[in-house]
């Protein structure tokens, strides 16, 4: 008889593109989760996604008004282009995210890390936007495509977020 | 799932997710699974909608058993069993 091999972890590859606050829950959501439930998980930060794993800007992510019919209380563009407003709309959604209990976002890259979610950041976003890896939050990983196509192509899910 | 009597289950440990939603009330299943033994019980309460569909699927998918559910009054309840690794 065979021995029992050991059942492979299903696995979930997300790249987070985008750096709203908004943009920023699904896919922290999404690796958490999937932890959670014995699967391994890893994000890619590329481009805007990178301020998610900005040691200064991780805590500042921002929601912007203008142009986002999707905000529950209708701002018009020419009143959320007005100074303010992005600072206002971002107050807002932290106040429904506290209310609902949900992690902020340096809480929930402290899960991510605590379950051993491989954090990928995009070094071609590094190079393009000036950021130096001592500009990144602990425990990331520079990586570039072919690493990242390497994790994601041994998964079950990819998803670009 | 078949019927199981809920009151004669022995309890392991009880965790409050009232409040909370996705994808606290699974996270924090899976923490508390952490803390239990192979067979025991642990017992969910959460309020997310999401969660009656989230749990059966936890469950498969952590390779625990989810042995009954329950709702009263808007809070959802669950009763699973951790299973081996």
């Amino acid at each position: 008889m065979e021995a029992a091999t050991p059942k492979k972890p299903r696995r979930i590859a997300l790249v987070a593109s985008k750096g709203t606050l908004d943009q920023a829950y699904p896919p922290l959501i999404l690796a958490t989760t999937a932890a959670s439930m014995g699967w391994e998980a890893g994000i890619f930060f590329t481009f805007y996604g990178l301020d998610i794993i900005h040691k200064k800007k991780h805590t500042k992510l921002g929601v912007p008004p203008l142009g986002n019919p999707a905000m529950p209380v209708s701002i018009p563009n020419l009143i959320g282009a007005l100074p303010g407003m992005t600072a206002m709309a971002t107050s807002m959604m932290k106040g429904w995210m506290e209310k609902a209990k949900l992690p902020t976002i340096p809480e929930f890259l402290d899960m991510a890390k605590e379950m051993d979610i491989k954090l990928f950041a995009c070094s071609t976003t590094l190079g393009v936007m000036g950021i130096t890896p001592d500009d990144l939050i602990e425990g990331v990983d520079i990586a570039g495509a072919a690493a990242f196509l390497d994790f994601a192509a041994d998964s079950n899910i990819q998803l670009f977020i | 799932m078949t019927e199981t009597d809920t009151t004669t289950l022995e309890v392991a440990k009880e965790l409050d997710c009232i409040g909370m939603f996705c994808p606290m009330p699974i996270y924090k299943a899976s923490m508390a699974m952490k803390g239990l033994e192979t067979g025991q019980i642990l017992k969910v309460l959460s309020t997310d909608l999401g969660s009656v569909a989230d749990f059966p699927s936890f469950a498969r998918q952590a390779n625990h058993e989810l042995l009954a559910t329950d709702e009263a009054d808007g809070v959802h309840i669950f009763f699973i069993r951790k299973g081996g690794n």
